[in-house]
Parts: C-alpha cells; structure tokens; sequence
C-alpha cells in the first residue's frame, strides 16, 4: 500500500532537513566577539576589498580602514600624513618627494617601502587591470597614457622609488588637490611581495595583507565584513574600536529598526521620512550636514527647444529650490543655483545664476514671458518628458518640479527607469530633461565643472561652450592658485548664464549616530575613519 | 528504477539548454550594461573592462565561449562582486538559503499538517475558524509587510529577539525569518491537509475501523494521516524549490546572506555572469526536486514506474 512507503518518507525527509540544518548551524563561521566592536551599517555588498577594484563610498568605508596611502584622511577629512611622515614639493609643483615611516608596515610584518607604491600605481594604470577608477590618478606623469596603452612601459610612469623609503611621484602639470587625492583608496599601496605571488588570489581573505589601522578577518557576501586591529600599524596604540563589522543592508527601515534595537552603532543612511520621527525619538542622534554633491536636472542640448536658451532658463528658474529640501524631502537640502557645491577647496567666489536672489513669483512671471518668447503658448504648449532613476526621493521631486512647470503652461511626463537603464539611456541622449547626480571624487571644484565639458562622458546633456571650454583649459595650466580659482569661477559663470543645466540641491550627508559613538564629526566628504571613533559601553 | 531516474535526467539536458541560450541573449538585449553608472568610465576604462571580461568579442564567440565553460563546470567571474567567482559566490550562500528553507520546510509540514488535522477534527467550530483565519491571514498578508510587524514587535519593543542578521547562527536570529519564509507555506498545506482528512475520515474503511471500536487516537494516528498527507507530498516539490532558492525579501529585510538576493541584484547590476550562473542553479535544482517527487510517485505508484 502506496502509504506504507510515504510513512516511511516522511520523517525521514523532515529528519534530513533538520540534520541539514543543524549541521550547517553548527558549520557556520563565527566572529570575534568584543564590547569595543563597531557595528556599522554600511549599506551594498562591496565588489572587493583591492582598493584597485572599487567604486562606491559602502567600499571606501571598508578599504579605507585596512590600506593607508601616502597621506590619509583626520577627522575632518582633511589630508594629513599617512604612511608618509613628511614630503617636499618642488617649486614648479610638479615633483613632490615622500619619506616613507620607518614604522610603516604590512600586517605580515614586511616593511611598507616606497617599491610597493611604485607597484601599485603601475599596476592600477595598468591597462590590464582594468581598474574602473584609474583616471582619478591621471594628474601623474603618463599615467593617462600607459592606461590607455598609448605608453606599454609601465616604467615611464611618474612615480619612482629613490631608495626603500623615499617616492618621488611627478605631475603631468601642477595639481593643487593632487595631496588630498592621494588619499583616495586609488593611491593606496599594495603588498608587491602579496601581489606577486598570489595573483588575483591576493585578496582573499586568507592571503590578504594590509597596512591600516584595521585587517579583514571575515567576509560573508551579502551579510558582513569584520575587521580587527591590525597590531603592526604604526598607530595602533591609539585605536579605541577592537574592530568594524561592517554589515550590508540596502533594505533602510530594516536599518533603523535595528540601529532602535541597538544591533548598529552607526546607520550611514536612513529613510528621509523618518527623520522627523527621529529628531523627536532620538535627538541629536540623527546628524545631517552638508556633503560635497549637486542634485540636478540635465537639459539635451542635442535637441530642440532644449537648445533653446529662453527654454531652459525658463524651466530652471520656475524651480522654486527652497521648498525641495524643507518640504518635498524633509531633510532640509540646501538650494542649489550655482554649479559647484558651497565650501570646496580651492575655489573662489561662487558664481550663482543671476536670477538667484529674485522672489519667486517674479521668477514665475519672467518665466511665461521666456517660453512665450521662444513660441510655446496655449495652443502649441511645450511638451516635456522628465527622466529619472527609479527611487522615491527622485519621484518626488519630480513630481512637484513637474507641477511647478505645470504653471508655465508646461505639459510635463514623468518617465522612469532602473538606474543602469537610465545612464545608459541619457548618454545615448534618448531624454528631454533629466535627473543626474554627482558627488564629489576630489576637493576640488574642477570635479563639478567637468561635468559640462564639452565631449566628456559624464556631460550627459552634451553641453557645448568653446568659450567655457577654453577657461577650462586655461585653468588646468594655471600655477597661481588665485587666478586659478578666478577663471574656475568665470567658467561656472558663463555655464550658469547659459543654464546649461539645472542645479537643485546640494546633498547632505545623512548619518544616524548612537550616543555610544564619540568622535564622529560631520564633514563634506562623509568620510569617518574607524580610526578616529570610539565607543562608551 | 536507475533506467527512469537516467531517462528523466536525460530529457532535462535540452531544456536547461534552451533555457541558458535564451536567458543568454535576453539579457544583452536587455538596455544597459554591467558598467553603466551615474559616473561614465573613461572610454578606455571601459575598453580595459571589456577585454578583461571577454566582452569584446562578437556575441556567438562569448556565447560558445560560456557554454564551454559551463560544461567544464565553470561558471565564470562576477562582473560586480570582483574577488569571487559565481561558484565561489553560490557555494557561499547557499549553506544559509538552505538552513533557512530546510528550517521554514520542516516547519511548515510540521505546523501546516498539525492545523490541518486539527482543523478536520473539529470541522466547522471555533477552533476550525480560528485556525482558518491565521492560516488566511499567513497567506494573504504579503512578507514584506508582516517582516517589519514582527521586527518591530519582537526585536525593537519585546526585546525578545534580534531584529536581522545572522548573528553566529545562533536559533535566535533565525526565529523571525524562519517563521516569515514558512508561514504561506503552513497555510497551504493547512488548507490541503484539513481538505484530504476530512475526505479520508468520510471513507468507508475509516467507518470500519471505528465500528470495530478503535480508539480515535489510534485511527487518527494510524490509519487517517497516512493516506491524506499523498495531497501533501505533491506540494512538496514546488514548496521546497520555492524555499531552497532563497528568498530576495526575506534575506534583504533581515540582512541575511544568501543566493535570493544575488540573484536580483545581479539582474539589477547586469552581472550577466552571475545571472546566468544562478538561472542555472536554479534549474538544476527545481529539476532535481521534480525528479525526486517523481521518484517518490514511481516508488508509491507502479503505475508511473512502468511508463
């Protein structure tokens, strides 16, 4: 009978799935558990932990804790000294000249020496490593050319060991953010002695070596990096936090809630409608500052009437910013009418658009007249479609950017899609107008203007002004840091005169930081070494 | 038996083919691609990504080159999650998704056969109505909105257990999710097993029994169960496929490491390697699953065994 056979299955299925189960609990890897360990929410799985083969600021957090270039980030974010104690800087500003510490090692006890620097940044520009950030270490001497195998030599790159503790890196022309940019995970040195023996292996947790305050000791994809001091760092004395487990979680309510239940110390992101709630359940807890990023609309100059001046100026000045960030957010964006983000190194005056400080129904106002000027009326109205990238933050700006339009006589159509559809279609220039985002690589505002440079990828609208263009260019060879920031601010000005496109907010960054936590200081770049913090039981 | 189980496994080789080929090309028609971003990659980045990807190559070379590898049991690299390859990736988190969904299987047949006897026992009174109403209420209430509920009240007020993450495996962390992934699950076989008990206890045999004055323990346990839990078992296929391939919701809300969420933010990134790498974990599993229900049927049923 066909359930003698079924009663003699069906417990023993349910005794495999538990055996399973009990036996892979058992099997599962355990952390280190510590009272001074930081529990950070650190928000998407990480690609790698090479610091050649990153992106993204949830990879920088990790990266950054376990490699350490020749300058590194205080507190503020700022460059200070790394695992260089000291340099010089020639007087034309093209070799800068690094003394290594005599206490700079790699965690298996290696010395850091100027050879592992050299490696790593042939190797970074090494076309076949085909590392997605190289370009933010062009300013080097040929360092453009040998990635783009226009030079196979890797040995013309600009950056030479003079003996094992002294570098010598050359510029292609004088940088001034070229310190802070070497504390960029893309400067940072890797184990040549590692590197050359294992491969791609390297990396692995197993075969790993670093030299930052921190070493990676587990990586679970999908759930958590953990770290631990890294004893032979040359300030490890000073650490307070034994160790990061830094946890992936996209889902931010599921973030919050354990950040209330008081698994995360720290969140690095939280649901822009709770901050209220936050602000009256956990004051000062909730720590939201300006961040070194432009939210902004894209017009495609590639096509009628967005060409059109009169258009586009019409559409960016019937924008009214200052309810964007109070009341369509609830996080309190600053409003954006000028190009690069307020506070960046060297910059001068900002060159905000001259209709910035008009009240707004006048800007209403002068708006209809523009889009009649350029012949749109009731009968023929201007049809736009807005693009953005699927979100709900970005929905509702849209939305009520799209009713502000509405009284221009504007129809307006919202049009969405993921976020890898949406750049690749923008660059295609398959859109009227639409959402884009930019958050800084480096202090400086030439990250901003090059944006509308003309043929450059990340010049979405395919903005063209050989006058804006040729400042550029003047800047770029401009020794005298005044006159450098003069002309970076005359060619923010020609592109906001020409509204090239729409700046709205400027972003902030938005952390949720447990009282627990000391040391945690709010800056433009949201950069938060583990470094610096400590944690009160 | 061996000739059934060889002929089954044989006939699914052209079906896992076709679906890879399809799933192949589908997604490079797809727009977008895995290195498109808000941050456009310098030309010659970009090349630099493509060669070292194979991506340069025209369509039907990358083509024949992945099938070989798949036949050679390489998966390729993830383009996204750089320091592993999609079987190191899948081998990772699979010992989770099948902790989680072997735990929430087991307890759903548990639970889901226990209210269903239940519910049949006291047909249409409170405690069948009780039982139907949470039951519904597990089925209807989608995870995604019952998640956050429990998290809530058990993690941030109670206390009681920790709101996500896998912890050290301790039971604790796995109590809510287990419960989440399971509970549609428990009201299925609820509903199947009250349905077929009911049917069984109206049957002439049954009626038998009692008239020879077994006791109601006795024929419940021995004679009803067996033959209505066969509805049961033709569920347990798609449940545990279900389960096993692990679940996008669950794993992202609760923070928990498995193969549901590689799979959609692979769609997400165009990681076209560990798409088709985990479209073809997932087909060779549900087969396998299928197959084994079917084995399970030839073995109950000499009927099936002879076709």
């Amino acid at each position: 009978m066909p359930t003698n056979r079924l009663s003699r299955f069906f417990p023993s299925l349910c005794a495999a799935a538990f055996a399973a189960s009990a036996f892979m609990a058992a099997a599962s890897p355990s952390a280190p558990v510590s009272a001074a360990m930081l529990n950070l929410h650190n928000g998407g799985d990480p690609a790698s932990l090479d610091p050649h083969k990153v992106s993204g600021d949830w990879e920088n957090r990790i990266v950054g804790d376990i490699f350490e270039g020749l300058t590194t980030e205080d507190v503020e974010a700022k460059p200070i000294a790394g695992q260089a104690e000291s340099w010089t800087i020639s007087d034309d500003g093209l070799v800068y000249t690094f003394k290594l510490r005599d206490n700079a090692n790699w965690s298996d006890g290696q010395p850091v020496t100027a050879g592992d620097f050299v490696f790593a940044f042939q190797r970074i520009m090494n076309p076949a490593t085909a590392a997605e950030y190289a370009y933010l270490q062009y300013p080097i001497k040929n360092a453009e050319a040998i990635n783009s195998g226009a030079i196979t030599d890797l040995g013309q790159l600009g950056v030479k060991a003079i003996d094992d503790k002294t570098l010598e890196i050359t510029l292609e022309q004088p940088t001034p953010f070229f310190l802070g940019a070497l504390t960029h995970y893309t400067a940072y040195p890797v184990p040549k002695h590692v590197v050359e023996v294992k491969g791609n292996e390297w990396v692995k947790i197993e075969n790993i070596v670093v030299n930052g305050p921190y070493k990676p000791v587990e990586w679970i994809p999908g759930a958590h990096v953990t770290t631990t001091k890294n004893d032979l760092y040359y300030d490890v004395a000073s650490l307070k936090i034994d160790g990061v487990k830094f946890f992936v979680l996209e889902d931010q309510s599921a973030a919050l809630k354990r950040y209330r239940a008081g698994e995360f110390d720290i969140l690095t992101a939280f649901p822009k409608d709770q901050y209220q709630w936050l602000q009256e359940n956990h004051p000062g807890e909730a720590r939201v500052a300006p961040f070194a990023g432009l939210y902004y609309y894209v017009f495609n100059h590639r096509k009628p009437p967005f060409d059109d001046a009169r258009v586009r100026k019409a559409l960016s000045m019937a924008i009214n910013r200052e309810v964007i960030g109070p009341q369509i957010l609830g996080t309190g964006e600053l409003p954006a009418y000028s190009w690069v983000p307020p506070g960046m190194a060297n910059s001068g005056e900002s060159a905000e658009v001259e209709w910035a400080e008009m009240p707004y129904p006048e800007k209403v106002e002068m708006a209809k007249s523009l889009i009649a000027e350029a012949g749109y009326g009731k009968d023929n109205p201007l049809k736009v479609t807005l693009r953005y990238n699927t979100s709900d933050n970005h929905k509702r700006v849209a939305v009520a950017i799209t009713a502000m339009w509405k009284a221009l006589g504007v129809e307006a159509k919202l049009f969405n899609s993921e976020l890898k559809v949406h750049y690749a279609e923008i660059r295609k220039g398959e859109f009227d107008v639409a959402r884009a985002g930019w958050l800084a690589d480096y202090n400086d505002p030439v990250n901003f203007l090059d944006l509308l440079k003309g043929g450059t990828g990340n010049n979405y609208g395919a903005y063209s002004n050989p006058e804006f263009d040729k400042v550029m260019d003047q800047a770029a060879i401009e020794t005298d840091q005044e006159k450098r920031a003069v002309l970076l601010t005359q060619a923010e000005r020609i592109a906001m005169d020409d509204n090239a496109a729409a700046p709205i907010y400027f972003y902030l960054s938005e952390n949720v930081v447990s009282p627990k936590i000391k040391g945690f200081e709010d800056n433009a770049f949201d950069i938060h070494r583990t470094r610096w913090l400590s944690k009160e039981e | 038996m061996l000739g059934f189980a060889l002929r089954r496994l044989l006939s699914t080789i052209p079906v896992l083919w076709i679906a890879l080929t399809l799933c192949f090309f589908i997604l490079r028609l797809a727009p977008g691609g895995p290195f498109d971003a808000e941050r456009q990659l310098p030309e010659r980045i970009l090349a630099n990504l493509r060669a070292h990807y194979n991506l340069d190559k025209p369509l039907l070379v990358q083509y024949w080159d992945y099938v070989s590898g798949v036949l050679m049991g390489d998966l390729g690299p993830s383009y996204i999650t750089d320091d592993f390859t999609v079987v190191d990736l899948i081998a990772i988190g699979l010992p989770y998704t099948f902790i989680l969904g072997g735990a929430a299987f087991a307890l759903a047949i548990l639970l889901g056969v226990f209210a269903g006897v239940i519910g049949a026992l006291n047909q249409n009174n409170t405690s069948d109505y009780a039982i139907a109403l949470v039951v519904m209420i597990g089925l209807i209430v989608p995870n995604f909105l019952l998640a956050p509920i429990l998290q809530l009240l058990f993690g941030v007020s109670l206390g009681w257990l920790p709101v996500g993450g896998w912890g050290d495996g301790e039971i604790s962390h796995l109590v809510l999710p287990v419960i989440i992934l399971a509970l549609p699950h428990v009201a299925r076989i609820s509903r199947l097993m009250r349905g077929s008990m009911i049917e069984v206890l109206g049957a002439n045999y049954i009626r038998t029994a009692r008239a020879k004055g077994i006791g109601a323990r006795l024929m419940i346990t021995r004679h009803a169960i067996k033959p209505a839990l066969l509805p049961v078992v033709s569920y347990l296929g798609p449940a545990a496929g279900y389960l096993l391939t692990g679940s996008l919701v669950v794993e992202s809300i609760f923070g928990l490491p498995g193969i549901g969420q590689y799979f959609i933010n692979a769609a997400l990134n165009r990681d076209y390697g560990m798409v088709l790498g985990t479209v073809i974990f997932y087909m060779v599993l549900i087969i396998l699953l299928n197959l084994v229900v079917d084995l399970v049927y030839a073995l109950l049923d000499p009927k099936v065994r002879a076709r």
